[in-house]
């Protein structure tokens, strides 16, 4: 038997690691997938929740959280895509133009 | 017992498997452990007593998802990251935030520990039956909205990745 | 304390007994493809190692073995040597799942035919409830193989071998799993062993002669052959534009990996389709002629119909590769959204269209 507060420990340190992921990172592509971490830790947080109000209602929203995901990775990718093809690189930081 | 040495088994890949994304400066390696991570929540979720979303976590995310970023990879030919100056400033503001907000939690999170239960090993699941009646139930308008929602991204997509002639 | 060691010891002896007996058959079906395309081109195929060659899988394996193990400069090697080990892996995990008959009453708890089932004290069997999903997780993350195989080799082929696959393998799981939908709405499980129980009964009972469930067939047939790299879909590693594709880069027993990790994978989907939609472990005649056989051989009776099923879809797997050429890149593609989805979501409408007036 393990407390339910250990699983949301691990998802705030999941949540918060996505976090300095995002803010450290400097290739588009990695801050991305640290957008993706963060939503997988919140995703943990729902499930633990559900166990503990024997509830499904916290899987749905996984479900949820899941579509919303594969959605923005795809348009994501296709801006990250388009961003290569006009300025041939990846760094965020030469990404500061407007208008090219 | 057993759940514990599980738990804590799982959670160690789960967090070396962030810290790993962090650290590693080739973007498929980071993907790489993001899919470690992925897959040891899939494992956690199953702890949990949640099946269908393990799958569905293994399926959507680490299968298809995380495919998808790895052929961008691949396919952009992405490099090593250059460090700059903005975030050489990222590290040093950044890091003592990081540990602030983790620090805020987990004190919020263990002092609130009495409020909360514990979870029992095989006590409770949730078969695939369990999750679709409330899904196709009370969230039928919400699952109706998140097919527009894709078929706005898959639009989105094509219209953005198309090249210009 | 004795019950639980006991219950481990004939856990890890079943797996290492079904383990055996699958690398075997993949060993041996390389064999039988060699010997069948030659007789379909008109030649002999091996028959120097042992009668009818049938020791040249032995041969090859000790060779696979011998050979230099060659690390080419310029590869990223963890991930160099991850990527046949995880290809081989995965290929193997889908089946823990995969029922192949009832139960051996002899064995007790253990009896069950399936590496995950186990008989309850009322002598019905327990299995992973979502096994279906199960197989198909492991299959989408079975891209990974080929894509870091590519990707670590720091070879152009290898590069555009795997962006192929990878392309591939997504577009064609889309299908793959929607086509599965129909037999899952009308059987109301993704448990393997009730999908299959649901199909009890002489041959019209199996799922593939329910309804329009032929057209849904097809295209997860189609689906798996793309999905495991084969003829008339090889395009990750077709030999005359990409010298090998995404496995150009490697020697010895890595390189029999992948060849092991293709031909396990072929079983997969053989199994799955037997499954599915051709009713498991069932004998086609199953009520409709009486017979009786010693014990033994009764209850090795459905694991004769499930090799036999599973042997005829291996048989066709070969037959489709002496038979039909490769098709080009743009038509895979087109062919997998423009023609297997549309197929795959109508398939879908038609059948709960049926269900729900089955029910009503």
């Amino acid at each position: 038997m393990v407390p339910v507060s250990y699983y949301l420990v691990l998802s705030a340190v999941l949540f918060t690691l996505g976090v300095a992921a995002f803010l450290f990172k400097r290739n588009i592509i990695t801050i991305f997938m640290s957008i993706e971490l963060m939503l997988n830790a919140v995703n943990l947080s729902f499930v633990a929740f559900a166990n503990m109000h024997k509830d499904v209602s916290g899987h749905v929203f996984v479900f949820f959280v899941m579509v919303v995901a594969a959605a923005e990775a795809a348009v994501g990718l296709a801006i990250i895509i388009a961003i290569y093809r006009t300025r041939e690189t990846l760094n965020v930081d030469r990404v500061n133009l407007l208008k090219l | 017992m057993l759940h514990q040495a599980l738990f804590f088994l799982i959670a160690a890949m789960c967090v070396a498997g962030a810290i790993n994304l962090l650290l590693q400066r080739h973007p498929i390696h980071s993907a790489l452990s993001l899919i470690v991570v992925m897959g040891s929540l899939a494992l956690l979720y199953l702890l949990l007593g949640a099946e269908f979303v393990a799958m569905i976590q293994l399926i959507v995310y680490a299968g298809a998802i995380m495919v998808l970023f790895v052929f961008v990879i691949m396919l952009l030919n992405a490099g090593e990251e250059e460090h700059t100056r903005g975030s050489r400033m990222a590290l040093w503001f950044g890091a003592p935030a990081v540990a602030a907000i983790v620090g805020m939690v987990v004190y919020v999170l263990t002092s609130n520990s009495t409020t909360l239960r514990e979870v029992h090993l095989g006590a409770w699941a949730s078969t695939t039956h369990d999750v679709a009646m409330p899904l196709f139930r009370e969230y039928l308008l919400p699952f109706e909205v998140t097919s527009i929602l894709i078929l706005i991204a898959i639009l989105g997509a094509v219209v953005l990745a198309r090249r210009e002639h | 304390m004795i019950e639980t060691l006991k219950f481990v010891a004939f856990l890890l002896l079943k797996i290492v007994v079904i383990t055996h007996v699958l690398l075997g058959a993949v060993a041996y079906t390389v064999w039988l493809e060699r010997k069948l395309i030659g007789r379909m081109q008109n030649r002999w195929g091996p028959t120097r190692v042992g009668p009818f060659g049938l020791l040249q899988p032995i041969a090859d394996g000790v060779k696979f073995i011998l050979k230099e193990d060659m690390l080419p400069p310029g590869v990223n090697k963890p991930l160099f040597v991850l990527a046949p080990l995880l290809a081989v892996a995965l290929g193997l995990t889908s089946l823990a799942v995969i029922p192949f008959g009832e139960t051996v009453s002899q064995l007790g708890k253990l009896g069950a035919l399936q590496i995950s089932g186990f008989v309850r004290a009322d002598g019905s069997i327990m299995d992973p409830g979502v096994g279906l999903l199960i197989i198909l997780a492991v299959t989408s993350i079975g891209v990974y193989g080929i894509a870091l195989a590519g990707w670590s080799s720091n070879s152009k082929y290898s590069l555009l071998g795997s962006l192929r696959a990878s392309a591939q393998m997504v577009s064609y799981e889309l299908s793959l799993g929607l086509s599965l939908v129909g037999v899952i709405m009308l059987s109301g499980s993704l448990s393997l062993r009730q999908i299959v129980d649901a199909q009890a009964g002489p041959f019209w009972h199996w799922n593939v002669f329910v309804g329009l469930q032929f057209i849904a067939f097809f295209i997860y047939l189609t689906a798996a052959y793309a999905e495991t790299n084969r003829i008339p879909f090889d395009l990750p590693e077709a030999e005359t534009e990409l010298v090998a594709g995404y496995h150009t880069e490697y020697s010895a027993m890595k390189f029999a990996m992948f060849f092991m990790a293709e031909y396990a994978n072929m079983f997969t989907a053989s199994c799955v389709a037997t499954l599915l939609f051709f009713g498991g472990w069932h004998s086609p005649l199953e009520g409709l002629v009486k017979y009786s056989l010693p014990p033994l051989l009764a209850a090795l009776e459905p694991v004769f119909w499930f090799a036999a099923k599973i042997f005829v879809f291996i048989f066709v797997y070969i037959w489709i590769r002496g038979t039909l050429p490769r098709f080009r890149y743009d038509q895979l593609m087109a062919f997998g959204w423009k023609v297997l989805l549309p197929l795959a979501i109508a398939n879908i409408v038609v059948t709960s269209l049926y269900v729900a007036w089955r029910t009503v």
